[in-house]
């Protein structure tokens, strides 16, 4: 139950982000989040997408330092609240997040979060536990 | 009126200098013949023995020391004497991992103090002068070196060491600081804080600086003299050699250092094909001492551009004058005072895991602090996607870096191939400083 998530170093740089959504575009893949960490000198950018393997080969071939790593994508309902209660679990469990973002599905109904957690079985295991929906990437992109 | 520490020996008619500088050269040659295995072996290679030695011209027969004997015979291998007559080493950056060692003795010492005192003498110092020592103490030779010159001379020695600039003030203002001893842009830096905290130079008791360590122009000296409302004068020496205190420039002639050649010979040579240049020309400075004990060396190559002026001089010295240094013959940089070489950089970077020998070291100079920035392409084998891992590999670099050259860098991580490819040799220092 785990989606792979593409993750790419940028330099703070003007353009980098455009010229990596363009090489994407150009190979007919399609981003269904992404979220841009930076420092001072750097950023990482995290990208949810339908090819992953494809999107990882063409990144590269561009030159982009590229990883993959697994994430967690928890749906919830899209309502006030809804962040809170996961993160409220989370806490009660003991789990420690490395990162998250979030973004909502077309419908509009449910928001995903995406989490990337030390320890990813735990996480599993204790969301799952408590009643949370965790998607797989192939239930992701047919949202 | 010139001061003087050693009258005699600093106005001596050249015709006398030589005759010393022969008679101290031949004997030093049969000295390291009979004691140093590697100067034995690479002399009888050369095919020359000491008794070729009858002339100062004959000085050209022997073969050249470079940095790399030195770190060949790591640490004391080129040490004459056993190591109960050694009372203190010093040590400079070596081109690797390791340092290059020197050693003194109690009478090394005794004659480098005594060199000292005579290059605070060319500055105007005296026995009443109140020096504030700010070169670094530890095993870098400027700090130890000017400090028992300092002693010598007679006059009183705050051995501040560099850094804590504030507390340096309020000492220079308390204790009425009379000499500055530092590098030039340390100096700088000390009256940039006195501006911010809105002491005037004028109220202060320094009157003359002596600066060196690292190169700096005309134009800063200017800067300098302006800023701080003294006179500034320069100081050159190497551990190699022997320390601060090799030449110095006096009060009086505006151009150039005295190099102190009753101890130590200076050549000029074209640094590509090894020959002595004629007077006069500009090339690669190299070095023999003529009296040192511990730790002598001949014909060591310092790597330093420069040129011998050999015009009298209006202090009255006989003693050849060496120009400012303009370059380097390597890709030594310095930086605050330091001695950095790219492939100490490199030797850090390739021991830590999963770093591509791909990087750049980008030096500028920030008001009057050296930067160093080294630019690191960030492989796969490295990449992360959370922050802190990436963030943590950079802080280690820079801690081993720190550790190991004593310099504070900034470890810049970057795109991979954005680091220039260059055919042939890599250039792996962009240096944007104006000196």
């Amino acid at each position: 139950m785990r989606v792979e998530q593409i993750a790419v170093f940028l330099e703070n740089k003007s353009g980098r982000l455009a010229e990596i959504t363009a090489t994407l575009a150009a190979k007919n893949i399609n981003i269904r989040a992404l979220s841009v960490a930076d420092t001072a000198d750097f950023g990482i950018l995290r990208l949810i997408v339908d090819k992953v393997e494809e999107a990882k080969a063409t990144l590269k071939e561009n030159g982009f330092t590229v990883g993959i790593t697994n994430v967690i994508a928890v749906e919830v309902a899209d309502k006030t609240g809804g962040l809170a209660g996961v993160l409220k679990t989370i806490e009660q469990e003991r789990l420690n997040v490395e990162y998250m973002y979030a973004f909502v599905n077309k419908s509009g109904e449910n928001a995903v979060l995406i989490f990337r957690f030390d320890d990813m079985d735990k996480a599993i295991e204790s969301l799952q536990r408590t009643g949370y929906t965790i998607l797989s990437g192939d239930q992701i992109c047919a949202l | 009126m010139t001061l003087f520490w050693e009258e005699e020996m600093e106005t001596l008619p050249r015709v006398g200098l030589e005759s010393v500088q022969l008679t101290r050269l031949k004997k030093l040659v049969a000295r390291v013949y009979k004691t140093v295995a590697p100067y034995r072996e690479k002399m009888d290679a050369a095919g020359v023995k000491p008794e070729d030695i009858q002339s100062l011209a004959d000085l050209a027969k022997l073969p050249f020391t470079v940095k790399e004997d030195l770190r060949d015979n790591y640490p004391f291998g080129l040490f004459t004497v056993p190591m109960e007559e050694v009372v203190r080493v010093h040590a400079s950056s070596g081109t690797t991992g390791k340092p290059t060692v020197v050693g003194y003795t109690k009478k090394d010492l005794k004659t480098w103090s005594g060199l000292m005192a005579r290059a605070l003498t060319c500055a105007g110092a005296t026995s009443k002068d109140m020096i504030h020592n700010a070169y670094g103490y530890g095993l870098f030779t400027g700090g130890l070196g000017a400090h028992y010159g300092i002693e010598r001379l007679g006059a009183t020695v705050i051995p501040v060491s560099g850094g804590n600039t504030k507390r340096q003030i309020t000492i220079m203002q308390d204790f009425k600081s009379s000499v500055l001893l530092a590098t030039p842009s340390y100096a700088l830096n000390l009256a940039e804080t006195m501006e911010s905290l809105g002491v005037d130079p004028k109220s202060l008791s320094l009157r003359v600086g002596v600066f060196g360590a690292e190169p700096w122009s005309d134009n800063m000296r200017d800067e300098v003299e302006r800023k701080l409302n003294i006179k500034a004068v320069d100081i050159y020496g190497l551990s190699e050699v022997m320390g601060p205190g090799v030449s110095m420039q006096c009060l009086e002639g505006q151009t150039g250092m005295h190099i102190f050649e009753d101890h130590f010979l200076p050549e000029i040579i074209d640094p590509d094909t090894g020959e002595v240049l004629p007077p006069g020309e500009k090339g690669e400075l190299v070095f023999t001492t003529l009296t040192k004990e511990a730790f002598p060396i001949i014909r060591y190559r310092t790597k330093d551009i420069s040129r011998l002026i050999y015009d009298t001089c209006e202090c009255g010295r006989t003693f050849v004058r060496m120009e400012k240094v303009t370059g380097r013959t390597d890709d030594m940089l310095i930086i605050r005072g330091v001695n950095v070489f790219p492939s100490q950089v490199e030797h850090v970077l390739m021991g830590t895991e999963g770093v591509e020998p791909h990087y750049q070291i980008v030096v500028n100079r920030v008001g009057n602090m050296d930067t160093m920035d080294v630019e690191v392409e960030v492989s796969e084998n490295i990449f992360s996607d959370e922050i802190k891992v990436l963030e943590k590999l950079s802080g280690r670099i820079q801690n081993d870096i720190k550790d190991m050259l004593g310099v504070t860098c900034k470890v810049k991580l970057v795109e991979p191939k954005t680091i220039q490819r260059s055919e042939g040799k890599a250039q792996r220092v962009i240096d944007n400083r104006k000196l």
